[in-house]
């Protein structure tokens, strides 16, 4: 579990996506081939922008999970840590614990979102 | 020319009012407020702990002054509950804020002041050549046995501070008063810290607050008329008033800093939560007494002066605003957010 949780600890701890050159898209989480220009392709780890806009959510276990749209054109699903949201939101990216590996175990860090206000 | 360059603070958004923890004890709300001088307390979200917050505190910093993540050569975090008993924060915050690897890098702990010794290290690098800027970031969700007189104070929050060249506040001079005094402590492995009731006042906060604070007018040749603000740390507001008090300063001077009385006491976030409160407003060529106190026991002093540079540095949003907004939980959710019940 640890060095799987490692491997993703740039990726997690701020939003490092991957930008292709070739035809200047985004993608969250990162890639190893660009979907639209395959072979031709060049992608890159980017640091993506800290604000976007909820595009749809949903509820689960008490959690909000939301599809983000970020503003550079991206998207991701985060969990937003709110009492209620709504589709069309802002929110930008917010440090919080995912979770831990029991009481002995290592804690796991990452992004989630908050409303922007 | 060396001091603070930016500065960075986070406040969680729940607060818990002293009116709800005395109706779970059975005690006198308006007795507590009365003696504290605290109505409520910041309180960590489920998910928020010293190195999110940390975190929070230190993206503020580095992007109001718009310094480069890789130029920060240092980083300190200071705290009372770090995450883990062996595993450094100060590592999960460097990388979270996009450093690199080439840093100095060390957890520090002395009770509430271990933020400020961080600043003296950062101070102490930069004035030998060794990096061009340093974080100290102090950071806690600070444990209270429930039911214990802590319990209505120990509140969360972080503040990072950045030193370097070229700042928005010199730091003309800092001095330390330290001694083994034990009136506040947490024995390994224990949940809670024990403390030494009454012993907590004269012989520790007082005497190392003052003994700090003279000590660095001494050295300066100043005099509290010479300082616009003081800002001391803050256990309870009744005892920063007091140690004003004793020193010669007025409310007027200290009030801007007490963030104690919105949001109780951070601990090793505390007086540069109050620091930054004040450097929210001061003006070109203000000048700030700030003394920490971390049990054990020890106070930091440092003379700061603003300067001109502030006035073009980005001071939004400010302290008192993301103090004086809250949302209020219930005991019973209190005790979930601070994962005594799982």
């Amino acid at each position: 579990m640890v060095p799987r949780f490692w491997r993703k600890i740039k990726y997690r701890y701020d939003v490092v996506g991957s930008h292709c050159e070739n035809c200047g898209s985004h993608y969250y989480p990162k890639r190893e081939i660009c979907p639209r220009c395959r072979r031709r392709g060049k992608l890159r780890d980017e640091r993506f922008p800290d604000e976007g806009i909820i595009l749809s959510y949903t509820v689960v276990n008490g959690k909000i999970i939301a599809m983000i749209g970020l503003n550079n054109g991206a998207k991701t699903l985060a969990e937003v840590c709110a009492d209620k949201v709504e589709i069309g939101m802002k929110v930008k990216k917010a440090f919080r614990r995912y979770g831990e590996d029991g009481e002995a175990g290592i804690i796991y860090y990452g992004t989630k979102f908050v409303p922007s206000g | 020319m060396i001091g603070i360059v930016s500065y960075g603070t986070y406040i969680p958004k729940y607060r818990i009012k002293v009116e709800e923890i005395a109706r779970i004890w059975g005690e006198d709300p308006e007795a507590i407020k009365s003696g504290l001088g605290v109505k409520e307390k910041s309180v960590p979200d489920l998910d928020e702990d010293t190195a999110t917050m940390a975190v929070e505190a230190g993206r503020e910093a580095l992007s109001r002054a718009e310094i480069l993540p890789e130029k920060i050569g240092a980083v300190f975090v200071g705290s009372e509950s770090h995450p883990y008993a062996v595993k450094p924060t100060a590592t999960i915050v460097g990388e979270a804020l996009g450093i690199g690897n080439g840093y100095f890098c060390a957890d520090l702990e002395f009770a509430c002041k271990a933020a400020t010794a961080g600043m003296q290290f950062c101070f102490a690098m930069v004035k030998a050549g060794m990096i061009d800027y340093g974080m100290s970031i102090g950071s806690d969700t600070a444990q209270a046995k429930p039911g214990d007189a802590l319990e209505y104070t120990a509140g969360a929050g972080a503040a990072a501070i950045v030193i370097g060249k070229d700042p928005i506040a010199e730091i003309e001079a800092t001095v330390s008063y330290t001694s083994d005094t034990p009136d506040f402590w947490r024995r390994d492995l224990q949940p809670y810290p024990s403390h030494g009731g009454r012993f907590t006042g004269a012989p520790a906060y007082f005497r190392h607050v003052t003994s700090a604070a003279k000590k660095l007018m001494e050295i300066c040749g100043y005099s509290e008329k010479d300082f616009d603000y003081a800002v001391f740390h803050q256990p309870n507001a009744k005892f920063p008033a007091r140690v004003a008090n004793m020193l010669g300063f007025k409310e007027e001077n200290i009030a801007q800093g007490m963030l104690v009385r919105a949001i109780g006491n951070t601990y090793s976030a505390s007086s540069l939560l109050g620091l930054c409160g004040i450097l929210d407003i001061a003006k070109p060529d203000q000048r700030v007494l700030l003394v920490s106190f971390g049990s054990g026991a020890g106070s930091d002093a440092f003379a700061i002066r603003v300067t001109d540079k502030i006035l073009e540095y980005p001071r939004n949003a400010k302290v008192w605003d993301k103090a004086n907004n809250g949302v209020y939980l219930d005991y019973a959710l209190y005790l979930k957010h601070r994962r005594m019940i799982k």
